[in-house]
């Protein structure tokens, strides 16, 4: 049984030991130690239920806000425990932006929607500032150019794939350190899909990015390292293209060629 | 014979004619008739139907048919015509002698009505017998038309479920009927009223002092400004200043901040004071809060406190209309979706900025529309505002001073010895139909708003 431990990276922006969560009396992961880097985009492979999207959830803490959920072991950013209680959630938050599976632009305008973070944050202390602001996030995000025109419409109102752009848009405004990506295009069709994978690869190197996703093709394309889960463990973490060609472990290999999952 | 005997009677007949139908589908069946198409319970609710509903329906036709045709009975009689010419009168002296021909102590005040009583009498047996009657041959006809149809390919349940299908839906539009009933009296009344008081002076006028006298052919002091000033300024400002933050507080903690048990002993107490009858919230106004505010109002220097005053009304209401505003609050809050809170707290949002920032503006509309049916609740409220608003018809903002309300007014117009006929009642039914109107468009805006809101989430 191999450790499950992947501690290759020598200077991890986020790093993971033995992460436990439990939902109530249900044990979801059981000890996952996982470094994240600047320079690679992670994805998440793994069946459904097998708790990949626990685990990201866990890296921003956003499974406090469901009361049954108690996470254990550590992780840290910056070599800082999130987890401690001199960690301000709200600030970790700011630094590990996420970007969730259904698309969830707020019910206000596309400017609004982008201006969030900043104003919550009081990034901007001016109107020129919070402009540029969300210019820059946009343009980064690749929909500048479709919506520049129309920044006071609703958010609601764009396309499936205009709206993860503009969520995606909405947490790079916050210049966060790390993006968390909880399967973004299992709600798009096969163009948005091809837009938001290019987007990933432009981002990648200015932000630690970690991806969950069931489409293994899109790992394959998207990911210079691929962690596989099931039954709530790390099986194999590794490069994605020794993962991909090939794997150490049974498990792997079965989920790869498509024998289970 | 009484009607109630002769429904009694039909009714028997009727579960006679069922017994009888149903044997004789039954032997059909115990005969291997090829294909019987419905049970023979089905044969015999059809022939049922066919003996009670025809009969029944005649009763209630004749029941308002029978009195008329009595009337004229007795004013063909040589009698009658010594009766006066003038309608009302005549009209005073027949149903006199009506309610002298049923019950012989009744008091009269008309001797002509005592002459004509046993015309009535005798009027109204003949006619109560014929009436019964055509009531018990219909009920025949209608058991022998259903029986001689029993076939074993007769389509007795389709017929069954039909005649369901029509009773469900004369249900129905009973509601709807008496809604158009109501809402056609009101009118009836109100153009009366316009006859002798204009429109105008009664919408815009700023005088409400109602009398029966008539100066000019115009009768005066029917401006209805002040009332309507009061129930706005109690039912729509004061009250929605105590409902709507502390309802929609109540929501958000119900909703976001508290835990599972909270919110499970919380909310039904919550609920239980939408429950308390309105005449306990008016005791608790007029006897606790109206006199606790006058004293504080003397004690910061107001002389001139009234002891009913528009601000205890509008606080006790305001408290009756908060879980009203809370529960749709709720309601509104809980449909937002969840991925939405998750988006704003994931960008590092607190609780209360998602709150502010996300979840209010999504479910505003909801609210809105929550606070608009709680607008038309507290200003069609009649029972806090009679008992504590008081009868004064001020037109000032001093919270302090006793105001009066439509509502008020209408009891107060409508109590004690009326004269269906006078100014007086009749600007009662003009001010209801005001109400009306108000608390339906309110109602048609607010749950447009709702709907619309609710198709956007889903």
């Amino acid at each position: 049984m191999l450790d499950n431990t992947a501690t290759s990276s020598t200077n991890p922006k986020m790093s993971a030991r033995d992460v436990k969560v439990f939902y109530g009396d249900k044990q979801a992961i059981k000890g996952v130690s996982i470094d994240i880097d600047m320079d690679n985009v992670v994805a998440f492979i793994g069946p459904s239920g097998c708790g990949k999207s626990t685990f990201l959830r866990t890296l921003n803490r956003m499974n406090d806000t469901i009361p049954i959920a108690r996470v254990e072991g550590d992780i840290t950013l910056d070599g800082e425990n999130i987890y401690s209680s001199k960690m301000d959630v709200v600030q970790l938050r700011a630094r590990v932006g996420m970007v969730f599976q259904k698309p969830n632009p707020f019910p206000k305008s596309i400017y609004d929607n982008v201006a969030y973070g900043a104003r919550i944050h009081g990034l901007a202390p001016n109107k020129a500032e919070l402009d540029q602001i969300v210019e820059n996030s946009l343009v980064r995000a690749g929909l500048w150019n479709e919506v520049k025109d129309r920044l006071s419409d609703s958010g609601t109102a764009l396309s499936g794939g205009q709206q993860q752009r503009l969520c995606i848009a909405r947490a790079i405004a916050v210049d966060p350190e790390v993006i968390l990506m909880d399967e973004p295009c299992s709600a798009l069709d096969p163009i948005a899909t091809a837009k938001i994978e290019e987007l990933i690869h432009e981002l990648r190197g200015r932000y630690a990015i970690v991806i969950v996703t069931h489409n293994m093709q899109q790992a394959a394309r998207v990911s210079q390292k691929t962690a596989f889960f099931h039954l709530g463990t790390m099986v194999e973490y590794g490069d994605t293209s020794d993962i991909f060609t090939n794997p150490r472990e049974e498990r792997t290999r079965d989920y790869i060629t498509g024998r289970y999952g | 014979m009484t009607s109630t005997a002769i429904l009694f009677l039909i009714a028997g007949l009727g579960l006679i004619t069922w017994v009888f139908a149903r044997a004789r589908a039954g032997r059909f069946i115990q005969q291997g008739a090829a294909s019987v198409h419905s049970l023979p319970s089905y044969h015999g609710w059809y022939a049922a139907m066919w003996a009670v509903v025809p009969a029944i329906l005649f009763m209630l036709v004749w029941s308002t048919v029978a009195p008329a045709l009595g009337s004229y009975a007795v004013l063909e009689s040589p009698l009658a015509a010594q009766l006066p010419t003038d309608a009302f009168e005549r009209a005073a002296i027949l149903s006199e002698a009506r309610s002298l021909s049923r019950n012989p102590d009744v008091k009269v005040f008309n001797d002509a009505a005592r002459e004509l009583a046993p015309l009535y009498a005798d009027a109204d047996r003949n006619y109560a017998m014929i009436g019964a009657l055509a009531a018990f041959l219909l009920c025949f006809a209608g058991a022998a038309y259903a029986f001689t149809r029993i076939r074993p390919d007769f389509r007795a349940r389709t017929q069954v479920e039909r005649t369901v299908m029509l009773a469900l839906l004369l249900a129905s539009l009973i509601a709807i009927l008496a809604t158009l009933g109501i809402v056609a009296s009101l009118i009836f009344e109100t153009v009366r009223f316009f006859n002798l008081v204009s429109p105008f002076e009664f919408l815009f006028g700023l005088q409400w002092n109602p009398s029966d006298k008539v100066v000019d052919g115009q009768a005066t002091g029917f401006g209805a400004v002040p009332l309507f000033w009061g129930t706005v300024f109690i039912g729509a400002i004061i009250a929605m200043l105590v409902a709507i933050p502390l309802g929609l507080m109540s929501a958000i903690y119900l909703t976001q901040y508290a835990s599972a048990n909270v919110r499970k002993w919380m909310k039904p107490i919550l609920e239980i004071l939408a429950g308390v009858p309105t005449v306990v919230y008016g005791y608790f106004a007029a006897l606790t809060v109206a006199p606790a505010l006058r004293s504080f109002a003397v004690a910061i220097g107001i002389t001139d406190a009234s002891s009913e005053s528009a601000l205890a009304a509008g606080l006790v209401m305001g408290v009756m209309i908060i879980p009203f505003v809370s529960s749709m609050a709720d309601d509104s809050i809980a449909a937002v979706p969840g991925s939405m809170r998750d988006g704003s707290l994931a960008m590092g949002a607190t609780k209360s900025e998602t709150i502010k920032q996300v979840l209010i503006p999504a479910a505003l509309p909801g609210v809105v529309g929550g606070v608009l049916l709680a607008v038309s609740r507290a200003i069609g409220e009649t029972m806090i505002v009679v008992m504590a608003a008081g009868l004064a018809a001020n037109l000032t903002a001093n919270p302090f001073a006793s105001v009066t309300t439509v509502t008020t007014q209408i009891v107060q117009l409508l109590t004690g010895d009326t004269d269906f006929n006078s100014p007086m009642t009749l600007a009662a039914f003009a001010l209801g139909l005001t109400l009306f109107i108000v608390t339906l468009l309110l109602n048609i805006v607010a749950l447009q708003i709702v709907k619309k809101y609710r198709e956007a989430y889903d």
